[in-house]
């Protein structure tokens, strides 16, 4: 029995040798030789990550990611429950609504972020609308403000917190809330006390999933973004244009730190690992 | 639902998820030069611009030969991978799918630059197989997830019916177990497609000169001038991936299908 066992082990080796060595040498060890230069460039030392203490530079764009990445988990929060529970309730209506939220999620961001350019620029459908209607006697500018980095973002990350949500209200037992409401509690406290709390998983899944990718979101901000903008990854991107690896290479140690230990610390929350798992598209 | 749920504030939103897609598809049509919507008449000049403009026709030749190779590359590694991980005992599963998925968690611009450091010391930067090596690794996680889901759905028992039967290990893969896992490697290898062809943040820094993609001509495109041939691609690349989503979908649910009608 242990021989096969062992033999069933030797096989499963054999069968991802090929996939990670791939993976180690062609994107692990890049991105770990990258990493070092903020260590050793040009000897050994903390002296980078000591410097961006007093960095201000840095201590902006890195608040500005973060607040930018809480605002989008937020502003996904209360747009996604509503649809996620419209998707899980409604029989007749599910299919059209998971097409509606998967296009987008397949289309590129880049073809979304220019879409958001056409509807919100200057003479963009949004401006001329209101102008039309008489709302307003000059465009608005909402291009090239955080407004339209946050609704293009919120537009691309939506179905990664609607997923989730689905998939924990889907598992919640329909006779509790049939139990509730036949107790005599109204709609509104049974969705509170029964449907509310137990969707929590989903909601942290869906959550945690919105907060790490928007941290990395570069190419939406800066189509979207005005010129004080800035995130993380414009600044990293930035620096390797310049050719500044070391710096760079802080940087996106940084960046890729927040994202780790962000993710880490909240999957030891019960529940959250498996709506995780759950959401992986 | 009722009274919680108002159902105009869900179709709200869902009309902000699908608006600005179907406001591209407009502006295409557009016979204006500039962008305009709703489009003062229509035409189908940008799509004529499009097609008759090699410095858009050769990105997009690139970028489906990219995705393609890529395609190839991590479906293959990526079906022998989610094979093998069923496999693995539990330490060892956990570190080496932990490797393979992470790619999904690590942003995309540190894995740009890292590939971009390491690639430029051997020549490849403006090399299309630069960006097939790394499109694979950002594309392996779909193909590992989609084979594993469609393995967790196998009766083991099929297997074993047909090794004691007298079928060796080997016929046993390639007419058991490879026929089970169609669906599954098929809807990973469109995903790992998708991935590949819609791919941009690698490619700012691995296209250089000579290896210009789709979705990096689009982005020089919106940097100087946006004229509604962009709108034409993007109306292009959106029908082509969701063509492909169908097709994904429907093999998936005729897999299912499959499974739940055999006894």
């Amino acid at each position: 029995m242990s021989s096969s066992a062992s033999l069933r082990t030797t096989t499963g080796i054999l069968l991802v040798a090929p996939l990670v060595i791939y993976m180690v040498v062609l994107y692990a060890l890049p991105v770990a030789s990258m990493l070092l230069r903020s260590l050793n460039d040009p000897t050994w030392s903390i002296d980078r990550y000591k410097e961006l203490m007093s960095d201000t530079v840095f201590f902006n764009t890195l608040s500005n990611t973060l607040y930018t990445a809480v605002i989008v988990t937020l502003g996904s929060l209360v747009l996604g429950y509503p649809v996620a529970l419209a998707l899980v309730r409604s029989k007749r209506l599910a299919p059209l609504i998971l097409v509606v939220v998967l296009l987008p999620f397949w289309t590129s961001v880049l073809v979304r972020s220019y879409a958001w350019m056409v509807l919100l620029g200057r003479h963009g459908l949004i401006n001329e609308a209101l102008m039309s209607s008489g709302l307003i006697d000059r465009p608005l500018r909402i291009l090239n403000t955080p407004l339209a980095v946050y609704i293009g973002m919120i537009h691309i990350l939506l179905p990664y917190m609607i997923l989730p949500i689905a998939n924990a209200l889907r598992q919640i037992d329909p006779s509790l809330a049939r139990a509730a409401s036949g107790l005599g509690s109204p709609p509104w406290k049974t969705f509170l006390q029964v449907t509310l709390p137990l969707s929590v998983p989903g909601v942290a899944a869906g959550g945690l999933l919105v907060f790490v990718l928007s941290l990395g979101f570069y190419i939406t901000p800066a189509m979207l973004g005005g010129p004080r903008d800035i995130t993380l990854s414009m600044l990293i991107a930035n620096q390797v244009d310049q050719l500044n690896w070391a710096y760079a290479a802080c940087l996106s140690t940084v960046l890729l730190a927040t994202a780790l230990i962000i993710i880490v610390v909240c999957r030891r929350l019960p529940g959250i690992g498996s709506a995780f798992k759950m959401s992986a598209r | 639902m009722r009274g919680i749920l108002p159902k105009s504030f869900v179709g709200l939103i869902l009309l902000f998820l699908a608006f600005p897609i179907v406001v591209v598809f407009a502006v295409s049509f557009s016979s204006a030069n500039y962008l305009t919507f709703p489009p003062p008449a229509l035409s189908l000049k940008w799509y004529r611009v499009y097609f008759s403009a090699e410095n858009w026709l050769a990105p997009t030749w690139l970028s489906i030969w990219v995705a393609a190779c890529t395609v190839v590359l991590s479906t293959f590694l990526g079906t022998l991978a989610a094979l093998g991980l069923a496999k693995l005992p539990r330490p060892l599963k956990v570190l080496v799918s932990g490797l393979i998925l992470s790619p999904l968690i690590v942003p995309v611009i540190v894995v740009s630059i890292g590939v971009y450091y390491a690639f430029s010391k051997y020549g490849l930067v403006g090399k299309p197989i630069a960006l097939v090596l790394a499109h694979t690794s950002l594309a392996v996680p779909f193909v590992v997830t989609s084979v594993t889901a469609t393995l967790a759905g196998i009766d083991p028992r099929l297997e074993q019916a047909a090794l004691s039967l007298g079928a060796t290990p080997r016929g046993t893969f390639f007419q058991v177990t490879l026929p089970l896992i169609q669906p599954g490697v098929i809807v990973g290898a469109l995903f790992a497609f998708i991935t590949s062809f819609d791919e941009l943040i690698v490619a700012l820094f691995l296209s250089g000169q000579g290896a210009v993609t789709l979705p990096r001509r689009m982005w020089e495109d919106l940097r100087y001038a946006i004229d509604p041939t962009i709108a034409a691609v993007s109306t292009l690349t959106i029908v082509f991936t969701a063509i492909l989503l169908g097709t994904a979908h429907y093999l998936r649910k005729r897999a299912e299908q499959n499974r739940t009608a055999s006894p």
